[in-house]
């Protein structure tokens, strides 16, 4: 099979950054599956237009996800991608690997599909990139002997992901990865086996400083903090001083409530902390001298999207604090609450967020059982169209 | 037959034995250059990471390729990082220079820590996805060449997060990053008359358009699209196949800034537009490039430390942000969706630019 000619693309192997062309080129060695994506992309360069056709429904056995149909609309010209379909493979937690658990999906890979990855997708799945019908279940059925299962796609949980958290991190406040695996192994069937109105997703941060931006994207966001006062090694305050931060201009300075003083002549640090919403920067700055207090917990925050369709929502606060440890029963409880509202209320591809905002919040957190508290608010309304439940309205007595 | 629901393998088998040990107990990191991290534990015990930048779209070479890097220097453990880097997780300090040298001399950069640009979050583009209004691959490799220096140096007020969706489905956190590179469509889906009454369900498709643009045609038995409502969101072609939106003239990338996911300091806030429309122009999207330089240079130019780029435009004003980098205010940066008058200015309050 002659290679085709890609001059497009191959301006695209020069510079020094990592090229995805020298990986593609690299497969096509062996796959004209991998072959043909070349060519039909650089087809999409010259003419300025993507090539692949609406997805039909395709999948394994016993699932009604995890697998994403394509196909190419120039089969003509490159019958290698005529089928050219995803498997999303559920990533271990934090994104851990061991050489011989990857070379063994990579094996599956170069088995029966394109030897073309993604490490990884943006919900965190490994992506493994085309391959034909037929070899589907066979390479289902592999990934399954290698100890990997699919992800979640379509109107289902979508593959749940967290930060590396206690594995690495001495800022975590919760056990994001035992969390998120927990819940994983639990929603299996939600994962696998679409069921409501649209997707569903979990992300667990193990701080504030969400590093798998849980409140920009996720239906359910578990970010970690902590109550009481932050643990201050005045020692520690002074090395860093020491060795060059500034301590009032980069610290307390940017503090977003001002809770924090340094004390220039005495060398110490005080903070009200009473006043500390917990934001993360002064112990970003200063690792080795403050540690975050004592009590750990989350805060659980709901309704994060992207645009489609009513525009891009952030999760907003519904529990301030919540303890999790094993088996998280209370947090369970929680979503098992506010996913069964969303199915019985939420139209089709009416993601949480959406739904909250057209049924209103106090709808919401009455059907989940929480208490409007202050915290859930920025600020209370300010227009006078106020709803009252039928029982807070005096009856007339006849 | 295969077992089904036996989720992915369990983390802590593949997570290396000194972090297993000293799991939930570590006591601070520092950076010690840029890409690489040391996590010391309460027990002592020291962590070394060396973070490496990728193309994310990987051939099972490549990460064979890594494989053998992590056999060599890392016992066979590394993990990824949720923007696409690769972490190389090292016991043993003596290794690490020989680690970064190898994965030098291999062209990986690597980088991508503390106040640096990090790896581009990306979608498909043209690579994989039916609704793409540029590629994703294409346009990442491009920038991140042009702005290689700034992925393994920390010279920036702080992070600086870049995300490319290429599409307004925006898969991963695109709309909450310091520069979010986003695909437009800028013209009507168009429909394929003879396909939409046998291969779509009419009121599933008429219901999918967030503006209520599109209404049945009983003479065709098709819809008809209302040009003056369609936004170009591309949602109704995700449930009807005969609706194709991708117009190669007119499809193009728009420029956003100013997102943050994290809540240190300034609370999560979205990416605003800034550049409405830039062409489709491959396979180096110069203008694209030439747009972000520009704006980072600018950011780093006039922000203040630790000050993240929605942080220093918040403080000197969208005003300011506009003279500084020169981009030019149309009426496209006035929103006219739902909500618009809550970014209408309702004060004498301005600066003069």
């Amino acid at each position: 099979m002659a290679k085709p000619k890609t001059p497009l693309l191959d301006e695209l192997e020069k510079g020094p950054w990592p090229s995805f062309v020298k990986d593609i080129k690299q497969a096509a060695e062996k796959k004209p599956m991998a072959q043909d994506l070349l060519g039909q992309l650089e087809l999409s360069y010259k003419e300025k237009i993507g090539h692949w056709k609406h997805g039909g429904i395709v999948g394994v056995k016993g699932y009604g996800g995890g697998v994403i149909g394509r196909y190419s609309d120039r089969p003509d010209l490159f019958p290698g991608v005529e089928h050219f379909h995803t498997l999303r493979v559920n990533h271990p937690t934090g994104w851990f690997y061991t050489t011989k658990a990857l070379r063994a999906l990579c094996d599956v890979w170069d088995k029966h599909g394109s030897g073309l990855t993604n490490m990884h997708g943006s919900t965190g799945d490994i992506i493994l990139l085309g391959t034909k019908t037929e070899n589907l279940q066979p390479c289902f059925d592999d990934l399954s002997d290698a100890g990997f299962d699919l992800g979640g796609s379509g109107s289902a949980l979508r593959t749940p992901s967290a930060c590396v958290g206690p594995g690495r991190c001495e800022w975590a406040c919760i056990d994001s990865l035992d969390i998120c695996y927990n819940l994983t192994m639990e929603l299996q069937d939600q994962i696998h086996r679409p069921m409501f109105p649209y997707k569903f997703k979990i992300k667990v941060s193990a701080c504030a400083n969400d590093c798998v931006a849980a409140i920009a994207r996720a239906d359910c966001s578990i970010i970690g903090t902590w109550r009481g006062k932050i643990q201050i090694d005045q020692k520690e305050v002074q090395a860093y001083a020491a060795s060059g931060l500034n301590i009032r201009e980069e610290v307390t300075d940017l503090c977003p409530t001002k809770c924090m003083s340094w004390d220039e002549k005495g060398k110490t640090l005080s903070i009200e902390d009473g006043d500390c919403t917990r934001c993360m920067h002064c112990i970003n700055l200063m690792p080795k001298a403050l540690r975050q207090g004592k009590e750990k917990g989350a805060s659980i925050l709901v309704g994060g999207k992207a645009p489609i369709l009513q525009g891009a929502l952030l999760s907003t606060l519904i529990v301030p604090f919540m303890k999790l440890e094993p088996p998280y029963k209370e947090l369970k409880e929680l979503i098992a609450k506010i996913q069964d509202w969303w199915d019985e209320n939420g139209k089709s591809r009416e993601r949480l967020g959406e739904l909250i905002n057209r049924m209103g919040m106090r709808t919401f957190l009455k059907a989940v059982g929480l208490k409007p508290i202050p915290q859930m608010v920025k600020a209370p309304r300010a227009n006078p169209y106020v709803f009252f439940w039928p029982e807070e309205i005096k009856k007339e007595v006849k | 037959m295969a077992k089904t629901d036996i989720g992915p393998p369990n983390y802590k088998d593949l997570m290396p034995p000194l972090m297993q040990k000293n799991y939930g107990k570590w006591k601070y990191h520092e950076i010690l250059k840029p890409g690489l991290l040391k996590h010391v534990a309460e027990s002592g015990d020291e962590l070394y990471t060396v973070r490496a930048g990728s193309g994310r779209l990987l051939s099972t070479d490549h990460i064979r390729e890594i494989c053998e890097i992590a056999d060599k220097y890392c016992g066979g453990y590394l993990r990824f990082t949720s923007r696409h880097n690769v972490e190389f997780l090292l016991t043993d300090k003596n290794r690490v220079d020989a680690l970064i040298a190898e994965l030098k001399s291999k062209n990986y950069p690597v980088g991508g820590t503390g106040h640096s640009i990090t790896n581009i979050v990306h979608t498909q583009g043209w690579v994989h996805c039916h609704t793409p209004a540029t590629d994703a691959s294409g346009p990442v490799k491009a920038v991140m060449d042009e702005l290689y220096d700034y992925f393994v140096t920390m010279k920036l007020p702080a992070h600086v997060r870049i995300a490319l969706a290429c599409c307004l489905n925006m898969c991963g956190a695109v709309h909450c990053s310091d520069i979010a590179i986003l695909g437009i469509h800028r013209t009507v889906p168009k429909p394929d008359h003879s396909r939409v009454p046998n291969v779509c369900e009419i009121p599933t498709t008429i219901a999918s358009c967030p503006t209520g643009a599109i209404r049945p045609d009983p003479k065709t038995k098709s819809v008809v699209i209302n040009e003056e409502k369609c936004m170009y969101c591309g949602n109704c072609y995700t449930v009807c196949p005969a609706l194709p939106l991708a117009d190669a003239e007119n499809d193009g990338i728009s420029i956003w800034v100013g997102g943050k996911v994290s809540n240190a300091r300034s609370a999560p806030m979205f990416s605003k537009l800034v550049i409405p429309y830039l062409p489709n122009n491959p396979p180096r999207w110069p203008e694209t490039v030439a747009a972000v330089k520009n704006i980072v240079e600018t950011y780093a130019k006039h922000g203040r430390k630790h000050e993240r780029m929605g942080e220093w435009i918040d403080r000197v004003g969208w005003e300011r942000f506009f003279r500084l980098t020169g981009i030019e205010f149309t009426d496209k940066h006035i929103d006219d969706f739902t909500l618009a008058p809550n970014t209408f200015r309702t004060t004498t309050q301005f600066k003069w630019g």
